[in-house]
């Protein structure tokens, strides 16, 4: 009886993370003023030779293997001409006591394919992200989160959505199917709007951003992360550059 | 014709299947790819269809069904013994077979509904090696070969040797299962040397356990060693010698085993082969353990049963 009353216990505390109830704003709480805030643009780019995304094996599923007719290879390096796309680029520091309004709409999760798409996304703190599967075959959503309350769902009807909300940023939150091994995908949680998955050869952009000084840091899901620190004046536009080193084996 | 004895081997054979299942499970990292518990996907887990288990639902729904279907053996192992068996410690230790393979079960859900805590984790690995003990006691305990046995080993330091072993190798079966849920496969990626050293240059979590395990096999090994040199006194004793010489065997393919893991990264077949050859090398170390302490138990069911009893009631048959 007492065991049984310990995981009831547990069941009912420890265990149920119930999203937090959102804090209040703080007592210093400002809002951006856009008709001075400026811009951080630049490109990620890969120094050295762009290692082979390795073949995916597909077969233990006749549906992913009839998706993809061409084969499969990981995702993990998108490189043209140097170029580095995926990678999640954001201000890590430096916001104070800035306070911003959190959207309403989701953002999208896709399993397409036997895939995730996008395959980094960013998403606000408390903002739905709605997984949604368009495959008649099962997957299952196991989110690998360490700072927030992680979680694994099954989908198997095309069409299933779920929404789920992570209330403490968290970058970055890796989402995999273990049905499907090879499928991942990582999601950067923020409190701010200032954040960018690199794109279209390497590039990003954070559009108004306030006067200040920042540290922006690029993450890639094999390269890690790189820092660099930015001043913004009023109305001001700077161009940085991450560059990472491809890995030697 | 199928004995109660026979039945119990059928039993701990068929653990050792799970336990491959297990592994398999854990090597292959599909702990979670049947989000939930008891039932698979909305399902009830008998009526999945077979069709749908691809990728990781097949050896974690695989794993759940052989897991069931051992629960239900040990079912009937338990009814049958409470039925047949005079000894009613021997019926209680099939009641408690019984309990040990329902909380695992308990254990196995909520391990799956608790994304995969790594204590829970460690707890059911622990609790299956234990599972497996009990249902191999069984099969020891109602072998002809021990209801009959006449004039048995009676060597003190044989059964500290042997018991010693035992508990020694289930520890570094913890260890082995704490370094799998917790990630430390590859902690340390060379082998045999550690780092391209001797000790590793700097201590995480994950590099401490690996170091423990692979310290804890040297003193396995040793503690095998001194064993089976002690039972080479009793080579004309086949209870003894043949335990002991599984026991080296085991041991010599589970350190190439283990070796093999980290030089093929955490190969799903080889690991999980290391984790089912550590299974054997405990079960080897523990039947040689209950051969050496025949005596005691002799002794213990001495003073314990009644005179009458004792007389009417020769070990291994009911009346």
């Amino acid at each position: 009886l007492r065991v049984a009353a310990v995981f009831v216990w547990l069941a009912a505390t420890g265990c149920s993370k119930e999203p937090a109830p959102p804090a209040g704003p703080p007592p210093d709480a400002k809002r951006v003023d856009v008709s001075t805030a400026g811009r951080v643009s630049g490109r990620v780019v890969l120094e050295g030779p762009v290692p082979q995304n390795p073949p995916i094996k597909i077969e233990a599923d006749p549906f992913c293997q009839n998706a993809q007719k061409d084969g499969m290879t990981s995702e993990s390096f998108v490189v043209k001409d140097g170029a580095l796309d995926n990678a999640f680029v954001y201000v890590k520091d430096g916001l104070g006591s800035y306070v911003f309004d959190v959207p309403t709409a989701p953002v999208t999760l896709a399993q397409q394919g036997c895939r995730y798409g996008p395959h980094v996304v960013g998403v606000r703190v408390n903002q739905p992200i709605e997984i949604t599967t368009a495959d008649a075959t099962i997957h299952n959503v196991h989110a690998l989160a360490k700072v927030n309350s992680g979680f694994n769902f099954g989908q198997q009807i095309p069409g299933e959505k779920q929404r789920k909300t992570f209330v403490k940023p968290e970058v970055m939150v890796e989402f995999k199917c273990d049905v499907h091994s090879w499928m991942r995908a990582y999601a950067g949680v923020l409190p701010h709007p200032y954040f960018a998955v690199s794109g279209n050869g390497g590039m990003f952009e954070l559009k108004d951003v306030p006067p200040g000084t920042y540290t922006i840091e690029a993450w890639h899901e094999k390269l890690g992360t790189q820092t660099q620190t930015v001043t913004l004046g009023e109305k001001d536009s700077k161009e940085i550059t991450f560059t990472f080193k491809a890995p030697t084996s | 014709v199928i004995t109660l004895h026979r039945y119990a081997k059928l039993v701990a054979a068929c653990t050792i299947l799970l336990i491959a299942a297990g592994g398999m499970v854990t090597s292959t990292d599909s702990g979670l790819a049947v989000p939930d518990w008891p039932n698979t996907y909305g399902r009830f887990m008998f009526f999945f269809p077979f069709e749908k288990m691809i990728g990781g639902i097949f050896y974690e729904h695989g794993h759940r069904m052989i897991a069931s279907t051992v629960g239900f053996l040990t079912i009937i192992l338990a009814i049958w013994t409470w039925r047949v068996e005079p000894r009613r410690w021997v019926r209680w230790l099939s009641v408690a077979a019984l309990g040990a393979v329902v909380l695992q079960g308990v254990l196995g859900g909520l391990t799956v509904l608790f994304l995969l805590p790594p204590p829970v984790s460690i707890g059911h690995a622990a609790l299956a090696q234990m599972f497996l003990c009990l249902t191999i006691s069984l099969a020891v305990f109602t072998s002809p070969r021990w209801i009959a046995a006449a004039n048995p080993v009676d060597d003190p330091r044989l059964r500290r040797l042997a018991a010693t072993t035992t508990a020694i190798v289930y520890g570094q079966i913890l260890l082995g299962a704490t370094m799998r849920h917790t990630g430390a496969g590859l902690a340390i990626p060379d082998f045999p040397l550690v780092f391209g050293g001797l000790l590793p240059p700097s201590w995480t979590a994950p590099v401490a356990v690996h170091f423990a395990h692979r310290v804890g096999a040297l003193v396995v090994t040793g503690a095998v060693l001194l064993t089976t040199a002690r039972v080479w006194r009793y080579k004309d004793r086949p209870e003894l010698i043949r335990p002991a010489f599984a026991l080296a065997v085991f041991l010599c393919i589970q350190i190439a085993l283990g070796a093999a893991v980290v030089l093929t990264g955490l190969q799903p077949v080889v690991n999980t082969a290391h984790v089912v050859n550590g299974a054997l090398v405990l079960g080897s170390a523990l039947v040689l353990t209950l051969g050496s302490f025949r005596p005691v138990f002799d002794r213990a069911l001495q003073r314990t049963a009644r005179p009458v009893a004792s007389v009417a009631r020769p070990l291994g048959a009911r009346s």
